[in-house]
């Protein structure tokens, strides 16, 4: 059992009551209509129409979260424009942080 | 030679065991093949052991001390002197803690690439180099010189850019290699230039030393600001990570799980650089902001530029530099209270947090990269729009694929979640948008995850692939990282008890690690 500031974390109480909550589903379940008609009725209804091949339905990685990047479509296009690439640019980046970095640990030193 | 001995030497011979193995690697290679890669394996178990005992014996009783050339170890000050003048090894609860991770990666790392680069030429270069970063990470690790650290920095950057560069075939490769070495090259140079700046004044080298008469002078501030740059470039914090996917993308998987364990090392020496050589004589306030800046931009800048990759490799490098904001997070929140009434409360919480994701994220980012690996050697590509199905074929890897992915997401009761909720909490304490964020970015990698899983995993098979998983000795590369993904997500509190928290006190203690090298803060 992990000790945190606001309470405690145990993974064995978590697996207990993640089976417990598992099997109580599963009864459920399992006291659900056994009889139904094999094979028609176990497709499922796309409005009569013929259910595609996996092939043809499996979505690609490139389209997945396709809403999430076009919403975000000015963050990413900020982000496409400074990871250029260019190694002259990691170099600059580098030496601004240290530049900032040197603003605010150096300058209040020497002003005071 | 008896266990007394053993240990009381384990920290020069966890650095000279396979340093002079990284030299004679070359030459088994010459002769056989197969007794190199025994070699190579008995020496990543012997290191492994002594890592162990030497960690459990600092965890239960008190720091190493091992000072080169000295008649004596312990005699870190010559009588003839009023300083430490030689090479000291300082292993405390910190440096045995990172150590760990450091002989752990590398074992499952060298027993993956038995299998995984069987078919390159050069290999007996390939473990040299291999063993060399180890070398590199366990001296940043143990050293307790400022100038060793800048050699071993040097040591550990020299190997990983090699290994990044080995399929020199592929021009990214060296594109990224060589990205990395002019990155690294300007960062040691930060780095020695701010060890000039130090010696300078004092006249010492020992970092205990060195913090026993740290004043806090401007020059002293401008080598903290060289340290922190360079450090933090190293580890990948952002904006300085933009090197970190393009190394890691086209690097060997298992040299990528190593490159993770060795920007962790870089990630050490910051933390050792702001609370053992510094501590309270530094404005612990802004410095702990500065780092909280740093891990609050690496988690949300990594995983939203994650999201959309199709490179399966680029885009956990990208969760590499998010994760690594986690560790800035806590330990940068643990520096903020540094010094203030609550930092035995929330400060240490925060630092065990930190601390304890460090060790995760090598666990779980390591496997990770290991599966991409084994990804690559079936389908030989990394483009997630031409994968699918591999579930199918590569059932040892998928599972081991979604442990890692459900521990990264810090999903209970994977080791994952333990970490990020201890840094979520204390994290809150300083300011609840902090946790917020940190929350929203555990969201989102779920996201990244489960995108990948769809992407490689589900769906119709591969017309292409091949029947079967990747051979035995990649899956006990993989094996040996879930072990321990599992054993730490089920056992956090003595993970924690006895592994993280006297880690975090080694760090937070400067008066300890001044007291046992330069006798008394």
């Amino acid at each position: 059992m992990l000790e945190t500031t606001g309470g405690y974390w145990s993974p064995i109480v978590w697996i207990v009551a993640f089976i417990v909550a598992f099997l109580m589903a599963y009864i459920m379940w399992g006291m659900g209509e056994k009889k139904h008609a094999k094979g028609e009725q176990e497709k499922p209804f796309l409005s009569g129409q013929d259910e595609p091949s996996k092939e043809a339905v499996h979505v690609r990685a490139g389209n997945i979260y396709w809403g999430f990047t076009e919403t975000l479509s000015g963050y990413y296009d900020f982000m496409k424009k400074i990871h250029t690439g260019i190694i002259n640019d990691y170099v600059l980046w580098l030496l601004g942080m240290a530049a900032i970095f040197f603003l605010a640990i150096v300058l209040p030193g020497v002003i005071m | 030679m008896n266990v007394d001995w053993l240990l009381t030497h384990s920290p020069a011979l966890l650095i000279a065991i396979p340093l002079l193995a990284a030299f004679l690697t070359p030459v088994i290679d010459r002769i056989n093949k197969k007794a190199r890669d025994a070699f190579v394996i008995i020496v990543l178990i012997i290191a492994e052991i002594i890592m162990i005992a030497l960690a459990w014996d600092v965890f239960t009783g008190s720091a190493h001390i091992y000072t080169m050339g000295a008649s004596s170890p312990t005699a870190t000050i010559p009588a003839q002197a009023a300083v430490p003048i030689r090479i000291v090894l300082e292993v405390d609860g910190m440096s045995a803690f990172m150590g760990l991770i450091s002989t752990t990666v590398s074992l499952a790392a060298g027993f993956y690439s038995l299998a995984f680069v069987k078919k390159e030429t050069g290999q007996g270069r390939y473990y040299a180099l291999l063993l060399l970063m180890l070398v590199g990470m366990l001296g940043m690790e143990f050293t307790g010189d400022i100038f060793n650290l800048f050699v071993f920095l040097e040591v550990l950057s020299m190997a990983s850019a090699a290994l990044i560069a080995y399929r020199f075939y592929y021009g990214d490769a060296v594109e990224g290699a060589f990205k990395y070495c002019v990155v690294s090259s300007l960062g040691a140079l930060m780095v020695l230039f701010a060890i000039g700046l130090l010696y300078g004044q004092y006249d010492l080298l020992n970092m205990a030393a060195l913090a026993k008469v740290m004043k806090y002078t401007t020059l002293d501030r401008i080598a903290l600001v060289l340290l922190i740059a360079a450090f933090a470039m190293k580890c990948g914090a952002v904006p300085m990570h933009m090197w970190t996917p393009d190394s890691y993308t086209v690097a060997p998987a298992p040299i990528t799980a190593m490159l993770v364990a060795a920007s962790q090392a870089s990630l050490y020496a910051l933390f050792r650089i702001c609370f053992s050589l510094y501590g309270l004589t530094l404005d612990v306030t802004t410095v702990g902001i500065i780092i909280i800046a740093l891990g609050l931009l690496s988690m949300f800048v990594g995983v939203t530029m994650a999201l959309p990759q199709k490179d399966i490799k680029r885009l956990m490098s990208y969760h590499a530099v998010s994760q690594t904001g986690y560790m800035l997070l806590g330990v940068g929140v643990g520096l903020y209270l540094l010094g203030k009434p609550d930092f035995d409360t929330y400060g240490m919480a925060a630092m065990e947090g930190g601390i304890f994701h460090i060790i995760n994220h090598a666990l779980y980012k390591g496997l990770l990269f290991l599966t991409a690996g084994a990804i690559f050697y079936k389908v030989k590509t990394r483009n997630l729009n031409e994968m699918g199905g591999l579930a199918h074929s590569m059932k040892f890897t998928t599972i081991f694929f979604m442990i890692g992915a459900l521990a990264i997401a810090g999903i209970p009761p994977f080791n994952g979640f333990a970490s990020k909720l201890l840094i979520y909490e204390s994290a809150y304490h300083v300011s609840p948008i902090l946790s917020i964020i940190a929350m929203l970015v555990s969201i989102i990698t779920l996201a990244s995850f489960v995108k990948v899983f769809h992407s490689a995993f589900m769906g119709p098979p591969m017309e292409n692939a091949e029947e079967g998983d990747v051979p035995k000795s990649m899956i006990i590369g993989m094996a040996i990282l879930t072990v321990g993904i599992i054993l730490f997500g089920l056992f956090p509190g003595w993970v924690v008890s006895n592994i993280v928290h006297p880690a975090a006190q080694a760090l937070a203690a400067q008066a300890g690690y001044i007291g046992s090298v330069a006798g008394g803060a």
